[in-house]
């Protein structure tokens, strides 16, 4: 990590947090279902840490036609802490926890 | 494309070092969504002091001061006018402290800054302890609760004095805003802040952010836990704009208060006379804020 030292005498931080990779916090690891996605944006909503990104519309299937025009999301598991207000406040329930070292890499 | 309700832009950054499922975070997200890039704010001890990590991080996209603990009042003052000075006149000063901060330690910075009527924002995120030094009892900890410094033991000492509610004292201020807000309606704190906005004069809101770590639930209930807040009426979401009170969120049915103290470990211990203690307390506030409403909307 580079330190970046102030030019005026005021120490002004200038390191952005992301640099702290806060994924590896994680106990339970959160995976989407996207057959089962309403693209409801819930979860962005209220995730803590920001680690919730939209996706293009294409980027993952859709379980239905009316819904493939809305864009999908993704978690950044470089910062996601799992700590699962997602998966507890996903209406359809298309959150799953899983534990981290039964491998939890792909759906 | 995507359907939105609250706005998309991020001025929080990932990779900040707040504990699992932390309501405070999610309280500043909302926050700087609302107020938008042309913000500053200042900070004194809370949670939000080591939430950015250690210099030379940050983790917001706005100027932040951190503060000493019982100044957050005075520094928002101070920027305030500097800012009109310097002709600044659209930027949003943001004092945002915790509940230690402004309850107990802040109040007085807190009043002097509200009575010397200086356009600021002041948010108080309300966790109901001193969260960051390791859960001990503030003016804001609900009844009944367990904390660090009220155990409890043979003598059920927990803390058994009311919460402040410091709400009312800032309305008591005769400012032109007053609100509360929680986590769990993001549409109404948003729509709450924005109306702040376009007022003059200080304006205060008030936050229910849960603490997974302090309250002791699992860190996955944050939302949940502060919706069942507003569903039993243990914490109204209300607005006061210039002395008229307006309830925001009123539960057709609400829920008993034993659903909410249930679903958290520090408030485990309570035996049924006590719930029926609290429950009859947290009706006599409601009905309170009802005449309240009642009363200021007439004339």
């Amino acid at each position: 990590m580079a330190i970046i030292l102030p030019e005026d005498p005021t120490p002004i931080a200038k390191v952005p947090s992301t640099e702290n990779k806060t994924g590896g916090w994680r106990t339970f690891r959160p995976i989407i279902h996207y057959d089962k996605c309403i693209r409801c944006y819930i979860c962005w909503k209220f995730c803590p840490d920001a680690a919730i990104h939209f996706a293009p519309p294409d980027a993952h299937p859709s379980p239905k036609e009316a819904l493939a025009k809305f864009d999908t999301v993704e978690i950044n598991y470089d910062y996601c802490k799992g700590c699962g207000i997602c998966a507890n406040e996903c209406p359809v329930n298309a959150i799953e926890l899983v534990l981290e070292e039964a491998g939890g890499e792909e759906e | 494309m995507h359907r939105l309700t609250i706005p998309e832009e991020e001025y929080m950054l990932s990779g900040h070092t707040a504990c699992l499922g932390c309501g405070a975070t999610i309280a500043m997200r909302y926050v700087l969504k609302a107020l938008g890039k042309r913000t500053i704010l200042s900070i004194p001890a809370c949670c939000w002091a080591v939430i950015p990590g250690v210099y030379p991080h940050r983790n917001l996209e706005v100027p932040l001061l951190y503060t000493a603990f019982e100044v957050t009042g005075a520094a928002i003052s101070g920027i305030r006018e500097a800012l009109d000075v310097m002709g600044k006149e659209d930027v949003n000063v943001v004092g945002f402290a915790g509940d230690g901060g402004t309850a107990d330690i802040g109040l007085q910075a807190l009043s002097a800054a509200a009575e010397r009527g200086h356009n600021v924002f002041y948010i108080m995120y309300d966790n109901e302890a001193y969260m960051n030094t390791g859960i001990q009892r503030s003016g804001s900890t609900p009844m009944g609760a367990w904390t660090t410094t009220t155990p409890g033991g043979k003598k059920r000492m927990y803390k058994w004095e009311p919460k402040k509610s410091v709400a009312e004292i800032m309305v008591a201020h005769n400012i032109p805003y007053v609100a509360t807000a929680t986590i769990a309606y993001p549409e109404d704190m948003i729509s709450k802040l924005r109306r702040a906005k376009e007022m003059k004069g200080p304006k205060f809101i008030q936050i229910l952010s849960p603490c997974p770590t302090g309250w002791r639930y699992p860190p996955d209930k944050t939302v949940e836990v502060s919706r069942l807040a507003v569903q039993t009426n243990v914490f109204p979401l209300y607005e006061v704009v210039n002395g008229k009170y307006r309830i925001t969120i009123k539960p057709k049915n609400p829920k008993p208060v034993k659903d909410y103290l249930m679903m958290q470990g520090r408030f485990r211990h309570l035996t049924e006379e006590e719930i029926a203690r609290i429950q009859k307390h947290i009706d006599e506030n409601w009905k309170a804020l009802l005449k309240k409403e009642r009363c200021s909307q007439e004339d």
